[in-house]
Protein backbone atom coordinates (compact mmCIF):
# COMPACT_ATOMS: atom_id res chain seq x y z
CA UNK A 1 0.00 0.00 0.00
CA UNK A 2 2.83 2.39 0.81
CA UNK A 3 5.19 1.00 -1.81
CA UNK A 4 5.18 4.26 -3.76
CA UNK A 5 6.86 5.96 -0.79
CA UNK A 6 9.78 3.54 -0.79
CA UNK A 7 10.25 4.01 -4.52
CA UNK A 8 10.91 7.74 -4.07
CA UNK A 9 14.38 9.17 -4.13
CA UNK A 10 16.04 8.74 -0.70
CA UNK A 11 16.51 12.49 -0.39
CA UNK A 12 12.79 13.11 -0.93
CA UNK A 13 12.00 10.34 1.54
CA UNK A 14 14.28 11.98 4.06
CA UNK A 15 12.69 15.37 3.50
CA UNK A 16 9.22 13.89 3.93
CA UNK A 17 10.26 12.21 7.17
CA UNK A 18 11.85 15.39 8.43
CA UNK A 19 8.70 17.34 7.64
CA UNK A 20 6.66 14.67 9.38
CA UNK A 21 8.81 15.04 12.49
CA UNK A 22 8.37 18.80 12.51
CA UNK A 23 4.63 18.54 11.86
CA UNK A 24 4.14 16.07 14.70
CA UNK A 25 6.64 17.07 17.38
CA UNK A 26 6.18 20.83 17.10
CA UNK A 27 2.43 20.78 17.86
CA UNK A 28 2.96 18.04 20.44
CA UNK A 29 5.51 20.19 22.24
CA UNK A 30 3.09 23.11 22.08
CA UNK A 31 0.34 20.92 23.45
CA UNK A 32 2.68 19.92 26.26
CA UNK A 33 3.18 23.54 27.24
CA UNK A 34 -0.58 23.96 27.35
CA UNK A 35 -0.94 20.73 29.31
CA UNK A 36 1.67 22.02 31.72
CA UNK A 37 -0.42 25.14 32.36
CA UNK A 38 -3.57 23.10 32.72
CA UNK A 39 -2.08 20.43 34.99
CA UNK A 40 -0.45 23.02 37.21
CA UNK A 41 -3.77 24.83 37.44
CA UNK A 42 -5.65 21.72 38.46
CA UNK A 43 -3.07 20.87 41.07
CA UNK A 44 -3.36 24.36 42.52
CA UNK A 45 -7.16 24.47 42.56
CA UNK A 46 -7.45 26.82 39.59
CA UNK A 47 -9.35 26.32 36.34
CA UNK A 48 -6.35 27.29 34.22
CA UNK A 49 -6.54 28.77 30.70
CA UNK A 50 -10.18 28.54 29.65
CA UNK A 51 -11.09 31.65 27.67
CA UNK A 52 -9.85 31.51 24.09
CA UNK A 53 -12.34 30.19 21.55
CA UNK A 54 -12.73 30.28 17.80
CA UNK A 55 -16.15 31.78 16.91
CA UNK A 56 -17.31 29.01 14.59
CA UNK A 57 -16.46 26.39 17.19
CA UNK A 58 -18.33 28.36 19.84
CA UNK A 59 -21.46 27.69 17.76
CA UNK A 60 -21.21 23.94 18.44
CA UNK A 61 -23.45 23.50 21.51
CA UNK A 62 -21.67 21.32 24.07
CA UNK A 63 -18.36 20.46 22.46
CA UNK A 64 -17.48 24.12 21.93
CA UNK A 65 -17.84 24.99 25.59
CA UNK A 66 -16.01 21.83 26.60
CA UNK A 67 -13.07 22.62 24.35
CA UNK A 68 -13.05 26.20 25.57
CA UNK A 69 -12.94 25.09 29.20
CA UNK A 70 -10.17 22.66 28.29
CA UNK A 71 -8.24 25.61 26.90
CA UNK A 72 -7.23 23.95 23.64
CA UNK A 73 -7.48 27.21 21.69
CA UNK A 74 -4.93 28.84 23.93
CA UNK A 75 -2.48 26.66 22.04
CA UNK A 76 -3.29 28.60 18.88
CA UNK A 77 -3.40 31.97 20.58
CA UNK A 78 -0.10 31.34 22.37
CA UNK A 79 1.55 30.10 19.22
CA UNK A 80 0.19 32.99 17.19
CA UNK A 81 1.33 35.48 19.76
CA UNK A 82 4.85 34.09 19.93
CA UNK A 83 5.07 33.90 16.16
CA UNK A 84 4.00 37.46 15.43
CA UNK A 85 5.56 39.19 18.41
CA UNK A 86 8.35 41.66 17.91
CA UNK A 87 11.71 39.91 18.16
CA UNK A 88 13.97 41.95 20.36
CA UNK A 89 17.71 41.34 20.08
CA UNK A 90 19.52 43.13 22.91
CA UNK A 91 22.37 45.38 21.85
CA UNK A 92 25.00 43.72 24.01
CA UNK A 93 24.74 40.20 22.63
CA UNK A 94 26.79 38.36 20.07
CA UNK A 95 24.12 38.35 17.38
CA UNK A 96 25.28 35.35 15.37
CA UNK A 97 25.50 32.94 18.29
CA UNK A 98 22.50 34.51 19.97
CA UNK A 99 20.32 33.63 16.99
CA UNK A 100 22.08 30.33 16.38
CA UNK A 101 21.36 29.01 19.88
CA UNK A 102 17.58 28.42 19.56
CA UNK A 103 18.06 26.73 16.20
CA UNK A 104 20.72 24.54 17.75
CA UNK A 105 18.31 23.67 20.55
CA UNK A 106 15.69 22.44 18.11
CA UNK A 107 17.96 20.36 15.89
CA UNK A 108 19.07 17.62 18.33
CA UNK A 109 15.62 17.50 19.86
CA UNK A 110 14.02 16.77 16.51
CA UNK A 111 16.82 14.52 15.30
CA UNK A 112 16.51 12.07 18.18
CA UNK A 113 12.87 11.46 17.29
CA UNK A 114 13.92 9.66 14.14
CA UNK A 115 15.60 6.78 15.97
CA UNK A 116 12.86 6.24 18.55
CA UNK A 117 10.46 3.48 17.45
CA UNK A 118 6.85 4.38 18.17
CA UNK A 119 4.94 1.26 17.22
CA UNK A 120 5.13 -2.12 15.57
CA UNK A 121 3.18 -4.48 13.34
CA UNK A 122 3.57 -8.14 12.51
CA UNK A 123 4.46 -9.38 9.07
CA UNK A 124 3.13 -12.61 7.58
CA UNK A 125 5.77 -14.64 9.42
CA UNK A 126 4.71 -13.17 12.76
CA UNK A 127 7.89 -11.18 13.30
CA UNK A 128 7.48 -7.72 14.80
CA UNK A 129 8.50 -4.92 12.44
CA UNK A 130 9.08 -1.69 14.43
CA UNK A 131 7.73 1.56 13.09
CA UNK A 132 10.65 3.94 13.16
CA UNK A 133 11.85 6.69 10.86
CA UNK A 134 15.51 5.65 10.89
CA UNK A 135 16.01 2.05 11.99
CA UNK A 136 19.64 2.30 13.05
CA UNK A 137 21.14 -0.50 15.07
CA UNK A 138 22.86 1.81 17.55
CA UNK A 139 19.40 2.96 18.68
CA UNK A 140 19.79 4.19 22.21
CA UNK A 141 23.39 5.24 21.67
CA UNK A 142 22.19 7.59 18.94
CA UNK A 143 19.56 9.02 21.28
CA UNK A 144 22.14 9.65 24.01
CA UNK A 145 24.72 11.04 21.60
CA UNK A 146 22.43 13.43 19.77
CA UNK A 147 20.23 14.56 22.64
CA UNK A 148 23.32 15.52 24.64
CA UNK A 149 24.15 17.98 21.87
CA UNK A 150 21.15 19.96 23.07
CA UNK A 151 23.27 21.28 25.91
CA UNK A 152 25.41 23.20 23.43
CA UNK A 153 22.46 25.42 22.67
CA UNK A 154 22.06 26.24 26.37
CA UNK A 155 25.74 27.06 26.79
CA UNK A 156 25.74 29.03 23.57
CA UNK A 157 22.64 30.97 24.60
CA UNK A 158 24.11 31.68 28.01
CA UNK A 159 27.42 32.78 26.57
CA UNK A 160 26.12 34.78 23.63
CA UNK A 161 23.69 36.68 25.84
CA UNK A 162 26.68 38.46 27.39
CA UNK A 163 24.92 38.95 30.68
CA UNK A 164 25.40 37.44 34.10
CA UNK A 165 22.25 35.44 34.74
CA UNK A 166 22.19 33.66 31.38
CA UNK A 167 25.87 32.91 31.77
CA UNK A 168 25.34 31.33 35.17
CA UNK A 169 22.39 29.40 33.77
CA UNK A 170 24.49 28.04 30.94
CA UNK A 171 27.31 27.01 33.25
CA UNK A 172 24.93 25.28 35.62
CA UNK A 173 23.17 23.52 32.77
CA UNK A 174 26.41 22.11 31.41
CA UNK A 175 27.63 20.98 34.84
CA UNK A 176 24.31 19.33 35.57
CA UNK A 177 24.12 17.52 32.27
CA UNK A 178 27.63 16.14 32.55
CA UNK A 179 26.95 14.97 36.11
CA UNK A 180 23.83 13.03 35.25
CA UNK A 181 24.88 11.71 31.85
CA UNK A 182 27.15 9.16 33.53
CA UNK A 183 24.56 7.77 35.93
CA UNK A 184 22.00 7.68 33.13
CA UNK A 185 24.20 5.67 30.79
CA UNK A 186 25.31 3.30 33.55
CA UNK A 187 21.73 2.65 34.56
CA UNK A 188 20.66 1.34 31.14
CA UNK A 189 23.65 -0.94 30.61
CA UNK A 190 22.00 -3.83 32.59
CA UNK A 191 19.09 -3.75 30.14
CA UNK A 192 21.39 -4.22 27.19
CA UNK A 193 23.49 -6.79 29.00
CA UNK A 194 20.30 -8.77 29.39
CA UNK A 195 19.26 -8.30 25.76
CA UNK A 196 22.62 -9.09 24.23
CA UNK A 197 23.00 -12.74 25.12
CA UNK A 198 26.46 -14.15 24.40
CA UNK A 199 26.91 -15.65 20.97
CA UNK A 200 24.40 -13.37 19.27
CA UNK A 201 24.98 -10.25 17.21
CA UNK A 202 25.03 -7.28 19.57
CA UNK A 203 22.48 -4.51 19.38
CA UNK A 204 21.55 -1.25 21.08
CA UNK A 205 18.19 -1.12 19.32
CA UNK A 206 15.27 0.15 21.35
CA UNK A 207 12.88 -2.05 19.40
CA UNK A 208 14.94 -5.02 20.54
CA UNK A 209 14.42 -3.95 24.14
CA UNK A 210 10.67 -3.98 23.58
CA UNK A 211 10.91 -7.36 21.90
CA UNK A 212 12.56 -8.76 25.02
CA UNK A 213 9.65 -7.48 27.09
CA UNK A 214 7.17 -9.28 24.81
CA UNK A 215 8.55 -12.79 25.20
CA UNK A 216 6.40 -15.59 26.61
CA UNK A 217 6.92 -16.80 30.16
CA UNK A 218 7.16 -15.06 33.50
CA UNK A 219 10.63 -13.57 33.04
CA UNK A 220 10.20 -12.88 29.34
CA UNK A 221 6.90 -11.07 29.64
CA UNK A 222 7.67 -8.86 32.58
CA UNK A 223 8.67 -5.29 31.89
CA UNK A 224 12.18 -4.22 32.75
CA UNK A 225 10.91 -1.85 35.43
CA UNK A 226 9.92 -4.98 37.36
CA UNK A 227 13.17 -6.81 36.62
CA UNK A 228 15.43 -3.80 37.21
CA UNK A 229 13.58 -1.29 39.39
CA UNK A 230 16.76 0.44 40.54
CA UNK A 231 17.93 0.94 36.96
CA UNK A 232 14.55 2.40 36.10
CA UNK A 233 14.66 4.74 39.09
CA UNK A 234 18.16 6.02 38.34
CA UNK A 235 17.29 6.43 34.69
CA UNK A 236 14.12 8.33 35.58
CA UNK A 237 15.89 10.69 37.96
CA UNK A 238 18.64 11.29 35.43
CA UNK A 239 15.99 11.89 32.79
CA UNK A 240 14.53 14.66 34.90
CA UNK A 241 17.99 16.18 35.22
CA UNK A 242 18.82 15.77 31.54
CA UNK A 243 15.63 17.44 30.40
CA UNK A 244 16.17 20.30 32.86
CA UNK A 245 12.84 19.64 34.48
CA UNK A 246 11.93 20.49 38.03
CA UNK A 247 13.29 19.69 40.56
CA UNK A 248 16.50 19.89 38.51
CA UNK A 249 15.80 23.14 36.69
CA UNK A 250 19.24 24.60 37.26
CA UNK A 251 19.50 25.90 33.70
CA UNK A 252 16.43 28.06 34.14
CA UNK A 253 16.10 28.67 37.87
CA UNK A 254 13.37 31.25 37.59
CA UNK A 255 13.65 32.02 41.28
CA UNK A 256 17.35 32.82 41.48
CA UNK A 257 18.53 33.42 37.88
CA UNK A 258 15.54 35.32 36.43
CA UNK A 259 15.21 32.93 33.50
CA UNK A 260 18.64 31.35 33.32
CA UNK A 261 19.97 30.83 29.84
CA UNK A 262 16.94 32.35 28.12
CA UNK A 263 16.75 35.55 30.16
CA UNK A 264 17.62 37.71 27.14
CA UNK A 265 15.37 35.85 24.74
CA UNK A 266 11.88 36.74 23.69
CA UNK A 267 9.15 35.91 21.22
CA UNK A 268 9.75 33.05 18.81
CA UNK A 269 13.37 32.37 19.74
CA UNK A 270 12.28 31.89 23.33
CA UNK A 271 9.48 29.58 22.30
CA UNK A 272 11.93 27.49 20.27
CA UNK A 273 13.82 26.76 23.50
CA UNK A 274 10.61 25.58 25.01
CA UNK A 275 9.64 23.44 22.07
CA UNK A 276 13.10 21.88 22.37
CA UNK A 277 12.67 21.31 26.09
CA UNK A 278 9.28 19.71 25.69
CA UNK A 279 10.38 17.56 22.77
CA UNK A 280 13.31 16.37 24.87
CA UNK A 281 10.75 15.53 27.51
CA UNK A 282 8.56 13.63 25.04
CA UNK A 283 11.53 11.72 23.63
CA UNK A 284 12.87 11.00 27.10
CA UNK A 285 9.46 9.66 28.11
CA UNK A 286 9.40 7.60 24.93
CA UNK A 287 12.81 6.09 25.66
CA UNK A 288 11.79 5.33 29.24
CA UNK A 289 8.60 3.66 28.04
CA UNK A 290 10.51 1.60 25.49
CA UNK A 291 13.22 0.52 27.89
CA UNK A 292 11.33 -0.04 31.11
CA UNK A 293 7.59 0.14 30.53
CA UNK A 294 7.21 -2.43 27.80
CA UNK A 295 6.97 -0.10 24.80
CA UNK A 296 3.81 -0.89 22.86
CA UNK A 297 2.79 -3.90 24.95
CA UNK A 298 -0.47 -3.05 26.68
CA UNK A 299 0.21 -4.78 30.02
CA UNK A 300 3.00 -6.78 31.64
CA UNK A 301 2.79 -10.39 30.47
CA UNK A 302 0.28 -9.32 27.78
CA UNK A 303 2.36 -8.55 24.68
CA UNK A 304 0.97 -6.74 21.67
CA UNK A 305 0.60 -9.97 19.64
CA UNK A 306 -1.61 -11.51 22.33
CA UNK A 307 -3.66 -8.34 22.60
CA UNK A 308 -4.12 -8.28 18.83
CA UNK A 309 -5.32 -11.88 18.89
CA UNK A 310 -7.74 -11.16 21.73
CA UNK A 311 -9.18 -8.23 19.79
CA UNK A 312 -9.30 -10.32 16.63
CA UNK A 313 -7.18 -7.97 14.54
CA UNK A 314 -4.04 -10.12 14.37
CA UNK A 315 -4.28 -10.48 10.59
CA UNK A 316 -4.49 -6.75 9.88
CA UNK A 317 -1.02 -5.18 10.07
CA UNK A 318 -2.43 -1.67 9.67
CA UNK A 319 -4.80 -2.01 12.63
CA UNK A 320 -2.11 -3.63 14.77
CA UNK A 321 0.25 -0.80 13.84
CA UNK A 322 -2.27 1.86 14.83
CA UNK A 323 -3.07 -0.05 18.03
CA UNK A 324 0.60 -0.20 18.95
CA UNK A 325 1.05 3.51 18.28
CA UNK A 326 -1.99 4.31 20.43
CA UNK A 327 -0.70 2.18 23.31
CA UNK A 328 2.77 3.67 23.04
CA UNK A 329 1.48 7.25 22.86
CA UNK A 330 -0.82 6.65 25.83
CA UNK A 331 2.17 5.57 27.89
CA UNK A 332 4.21 8.53 26.69
CA UNK A 333 1.39 10.91 27.61
CA UNK A 334 1.20 9.30 31.05
CA UNK A 335 4.94 9.80 31.45
CA UNK A 336 4.70 13.44 30.35
CA UNK A 337 1.94 13.90 32.89
CA UNK A 338 4.24 12.36 35.48
CA UNK A 339 6.94 14.88 34.55
CA UNK A 340 4.48 17.73 35.13
CA UNK A 341 3.07 16.11 38.23
CA UNK A 342 6.53 15.95 39.79
CA UNK A 343 7.25 19.53 38.75
CA UNK A 344 4.24 20.84 40.65
CA UNK A 345 4.93 18.65 43.69
CA UNK A 346 8.63 18.62 44.49
CA UNK A 347 10.47 21.79 45.48
CA UNK A 348 13.66 22.67 43.62
CA UNK A 349 17.01 21.37 44.69
CA UNK A 350 19.83 23.72 45.50
CA UNK A 351 22.79 23.63 43.12
CA UNK A 352 25.11 21.86 45.56
CA UNK A 353 22.39 19.33 46.36
CA UNK A 354 22.10 18.52 42.68
CA UNK A 355 25.84 17.97 42.38
CA UNK A 356 25.85 15.86 45.54
CA UNK A 357 22.95 13.74 44.36
CA UNK A 358 24.50 13.23 40.96
CA UNK A 359 28.08 12.42 41.88
CA UNK A 360 27.86 11.03 45.41
CA UNK A 361 24.59 9.15 45.28
CA UNK A 362 23.41 8.25 41.79
CA UNK A 363 26.78 7.49 40.21
CA UNK A 364 27.97 4.98 42.88
CA UNK A 365 24.49 3.54 43.00
CA UNK A 366 24.38 3.03 39.26
CA UNK A 367 27.83 1.42 39.29
CA UNK A 368 26.78 -0.94 42.09
CA UNK A 369 23.59 -1.66 40.20
CA UNK A 370 25.58 -2.41 37.06
CA UNK A 371 27.92 -4.76 38.92
CA UNK A 372 25.04 -6.59 40.56
CA UNK A 373 23.19 -7.12 37.30
CA UNK A 374 26.37 -7.99 35.39
CA UNK A 375 27.08 -10.80 37.83
CA UNK A 376 23.45 -11.88 38.01
CA UNK A 377 23.09 -11.93 34.22
CA UNK A 378 26.38 -13.78 33.85
CA UNK A 379 25.12 -16.45 36.25
CA UNK A 380 21.70 -16.74 34.58
CA UNK A 381 22.86 -16.69 30.97
CA UNK A 382 25.88 -18.96 31.47
CA UNK B 1 14.01 28.95 81.79
CA UNK B 2 11.54 26.53 80.42
CA UNK B 3 13.75 25.10 77.75
CA UNK B 4 12.65 21.72 76.53
CA UNK B 5 15.50 20.00 74.75
CA UNK B 6 14.09 17.96 71.91
CA UNK B 7 16.02 15.05 70.66
CA UNK B 8 16.34 15.23 66.91
CA UNK B 9 16.03 11.71 65.68
CA UNK B 10 18.39 10.61 62.95
CA UNK B 11 16.62 10.13 59.63
CA UNK B 12 15.73 6.61 58.70
CA UNK B 13 17.01 5.13 55.48
CA UNK B 14 13.63 5.59 53.79
CA UNK B 15 13.59 9.24 54.81
CA UNK B 16 17.08 9.82 53.49
CA UNK B 17 16.12 8.55 50.06
CA UNK B 18 13.29 11.14 49.99
CA UNK B 19 11.24 8.71 47.95
CA UNK B 20 8.39 8.05 50.44
CA UNK B 21 8.11 11.80 51.03
CA UNK B 22 8.00 12.51 47.31
CA UNK B 23 5.39 9.78 46.87
CA UNK B 24 3.19 11.26 49.60
CA UNK B 25 3.64 14.70 48.05
CA UNK B 26 2.60 13.34 44.68
CA UNK B 27 -0.46 11.82 46.29
CA UNK B 28 -1.34 15.19 47.85
CA UNK B 29 -1.13 17.04 44.55
CA UNK B 30 -3.00 14.26 42.77
CA UNK B 31 -5.86 14.48 45.25
CA UNK B 32 -5.97 18.23 44.72
CA UNK B 33 -6.88 17.72 41.06
CA UNK B 34 -10.28 16.35 42.04
CA UNK B 35 -11.08 18.87 44.73
CA UNK B 36 -13.23 21.91 43.93
CA UNK B 37 -11.47 24.89 42.45
CA UNK B 38 -11.24 28.09 44.42
CA UNK B 39 -10.92 30.54 41.54
CA UNK B 40 -13.54 33.23 41.04
CA UNK B 41 -14.01 33.60 37.26
CA UNK B 42 -14.04 37.35 37.65
CA UNK B 43 -16.07 39.10 34.99
CA UNK B 44 -18.75 36.40 35.09
CA UNK B 45 -18.68 35.83 38.84
CA UNK B 46 -18.45 38.85 41.12
CA UNK B 47 -17.06 38.81 44.62
CA UNK B 48 -19.45 39.29 47.53
CA UNK B 49 -18.85 42.80 48.89
CA UNK B 50 -18.74 42.85 52.69
CA UNK B 51 -20.75 45.52 54.58
CA UNK B 52 -18.71 48.63 55.32
CA UNK B 53 -16.75 48.30 52.09
CA UNK B 54 -15.30 51.60 50.88
CA UNK B 55 -15.82 51.74 47.15
CA UNK B 56 -16.27 54.69 44.84
CA UNK B 57 -17.75 57.74 46.65
CA UNK B 58 -21.27 58.48 45.45
CA UNK B 59 -24.03 61.00 46.14
CA UNK B 60 -27.39 59.70 47.32
CA UNK B 61 -30.96 60.91 47.23
CA UNK B 62 -33.43 60.85 50.10
CA UNK B 63 -36.56 58.62 50.01
CA UNK B 64 -38.45 61.45 48.26
CA UNK B 65 -35.95 61.40 45.43
CA UNK B 66 -34.44 64.78 46.30
CA UNK B 67 -30.75 65.58 46.48
CA UNK B 68 -29.51 65.29 50.01
CA UNK B 69 -26.37 67.32 49.49
CA UNK B 70 -26.73 70.93 50.54
CA UNK B 71 -23.29 71.91 49.19
CA UNK B 72 -21.89 72.78 52.60
CA UNK B 73 -18.47 71.87 51.19
CA UNK B 74 -17.30 70.12 54.35
CA UNK B 75 -16.27 67.11 52.28
CA UNK B 76 -14.37 69.37 49.93
CA UNK B 77 -12.47 70.86 52.86
CA UNK B 78 -11.77 67.55 54.57
CA UNK B 79 -10.76 65.62 51.48
CA UNK B 80 -7.04 64.85 51.99
CA UNK B 81 -6.04 64.61 48.31
CA UNK B 82 -8.39 67.45 47.31
CA UNK B 83 -10.33 65.24 44.96
CA UNK B 84 -13.72 66.90 45.52
CA UNK B 85 -14.70 70.19 43.90
CA UNK B 86 -18.13 71.67 44.64
CA UNK B 87 -19.84 74.69 43.14
CA UNK B 88 -22.69 75.67 45.50
CA UNK B 89 -25.99 76.63 44.05
CA UNK B 90 -29.45 77.84 44.99
CA UNK B 91 -32.59 75.83 44.52
CA UNK B 92 -34.91 77.34 41.92
CA UNK B 93 -38.05 78.79 43.51
CA UNK B 94 -40.40 77.17 41.00
CA UNK B 95 -39.75 73.61 42.27
CA UNK B 96 -42.54 73.02 44.78
CA UNK B 97 -41.33 69.60 45.99
CA UNK B 98 -37.96 71.06 46.98
CA UNK B 99 -39.44 74.16 48.54
CA UNK B 100 -37.93 73.75 52.00
CA UNK B 101 -34.62 72.23 50.98
CA UNK B 102 -31.91 74.65 51.88
CA UNK B 103 -29.44 74.46 49.04
CA UNK B 104 -28.03 72.07 46.43
CA UNK B 105 -24.75 71.84 44.59
CA UNK B 106 -24.68 73.36 41.17
CA UNK B 107 -21.74 71.16 40.26
CA UNK B 108 -20.13 68.35 42.21
CA UNK B 109 -16.99 66.74 40.77
CA UNK B 110 -14.91 63.96 42.30
CA UNK B 111 -11.65 63.34 40.54
CA UNK B 112 -11.21 59.58 40.86
CA UNK B 113 -7.58 59.83 39.85
CA UNK B 114 -7.00 61.72 43.10
CA UNK B 115 -9.46 59.93 45.40
CA UNK B 116 -7.79 57.66 47.94
CA UNK B 117 -11.02 56.00 49.14
CA UNK B 118 -10.37 57.12 52.71
CA UNK B 119 -14.05 57.68 53.46
CA UNK B 120 -13.53 60.99 55.32
CA UNK B 121 -16.12 62.70 53.09
CA UNK B 122 -18.71 60.15 54.17
CA UNK B 123 -17.70 60.53 57.79
CA UNK B 124 -17.83 64.32 57.76
CA UNK B 125 -21.06 64.78 55.82
CA UNK B 126 -23.75 66.27 58.13
CA UNK B 127 -26.53 65.45 55.67
CA UNK B 128 -25.52 61.80 55.08
CA UNK B 129 -25.43 62.63 51.42
CA UNK B 130 -22.14 61.07 50.33
CA UNK B 131 -21.42 57.38 50.71
CA UNK B 132 -18.61 55.08 49.67
CA UNK B 133 -20.60 52.21 48.28
CA UNK B 134 -19.96 48.83 46.62
CA UNK B 135 -18.64 50.08 43.31
CA UNK B 136 -15.07 48.69 43.13
CA UNK B 137 -14.35 48.55 39.42
CA UNK B 138 -13.69 51.91 37.82
CA UNK B 139 -11.81 52.56 34.62
CA UNK B 140 -11.58 55.05 31.81
CA UNK B 141 -9.52 55.89 28.78
CA UNK B 142 -8.91 59.58 29.53
CA UNK B 143 -8.39 61.79 32.55
CA UNK B 144 -11.72 63.46 31.73
CA UNK B 145 -13.53 60.15 32.02
CA UNK B 146 -12.08 59.59 35.45
CA UNK B 147 -13.80 62.68 36.88
CA UNK B 148 -17.23 61.78 38.23
CA UNK B 149 -19.65 64.65 37.69
CA UNK B 150 -22.83 65.24 39.63
CA UNK B 151 -25.19 63.26 37.41
CA UNK B 152 -22.80 60.29 37.39
CA UNK B 153 -22.46 60.50 41.18
CA UNK B 154 -26.23 60.41 41.68
CA UNK B 155 -26.56 57.61 39.14
CA UNK B 156 -24.01 55.55 41.06
CA UNK B 157 -25.45 56.45 44.45
CA UNK B 158 -29.13 55.80 44.09
CA UNK B 159 -31.44 56.31 47.05
CA UNK B 160 -30.70 55.59 50.67
CA UNK B 161 -33.92 54.57 52.47
CA UNK B 162 -33.15 56.47 55.69
CA UNK B 163 -35.88 57.64 58.06
CA UNK B 164 -34.75 61.20 58.82
CA UNK B 165 -37.11 63.13 56.52
CA UNK B 166 -35.29 66.28 57.50
CA UNK B 167 -36.86 68.51 54.85
CA UNK B 168 -40.33 67.08 55.44
CA UNK B 169 -40.00 67.96 59.13
CA UNK B 170 -38.73 71.44 58.20
CA UNK B 171 -41.72 71.83 55.94
CA UNK B 172 -44.14 70.65 58.64
CA UNK B 173 -42.52 73.00 61.16
CA UNK B 174 -42.76 75.91 58.75
CA UNK B 175 -46.41 75.15 58.09
CA UNK B 176 -47.05 75.18 61.85
CA UNK B 177 -45.35 78.53 62.23
CA UNK B 178 -41.97 77.28 63.45
CA UNK B 179 -43.20 77.12 67.06
CA UNK B 180 -39.92 75.80 68.32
Amino acid sequence: MFDFFFQLHPVIQGLAKGLAVIMVIFPLAGACSLAERKVSAWMQGRPGPNRAIVPWIAWIPLLGVFLQKLGVFHLMSDGGKLLFKEEPVPGHVNKFYFILAPALAIMPAFTTVTVVPFGAYFDAAGAAIPLVLADVDIGLLAVFAVSSLGIYSLILAGWASNSKYPFLGGVRASAQLISYELAMTMSVIPVFLWINAPGQPGTMSLAKAVEFQSLPGFWGGSWFILLMPLSALIFLISLFAETNRHPFDMAESESDLVGGFHTEYGAFKWSLFFVAEYSHMIIGSGVFVLLFLGGWNPLPWVPLSTAAQLLGVAGLPLVVGVLSIVIFLAKVVAMVFFFMWVRWTVPRFRYDQIMKLGWQKLLPLSIANLLFYAIAIAVIQK
Amino acid sequence: MAVIPLERKPLTFAERTYLPQIASGLWTTFKRIFQPQVTLSYPEQRPAIPPGYRGVPTLVRDPNGREKCVSCQLCEFVCPPKAIRITPGEIPADQADRAHVEKAPQAFDIDMLRCIYCGLCQEVCPEEAIFLQNQYSLSGYTREEMVNHKDKLYELGGTIPDQHYKWDQKKTAAEHGNTH
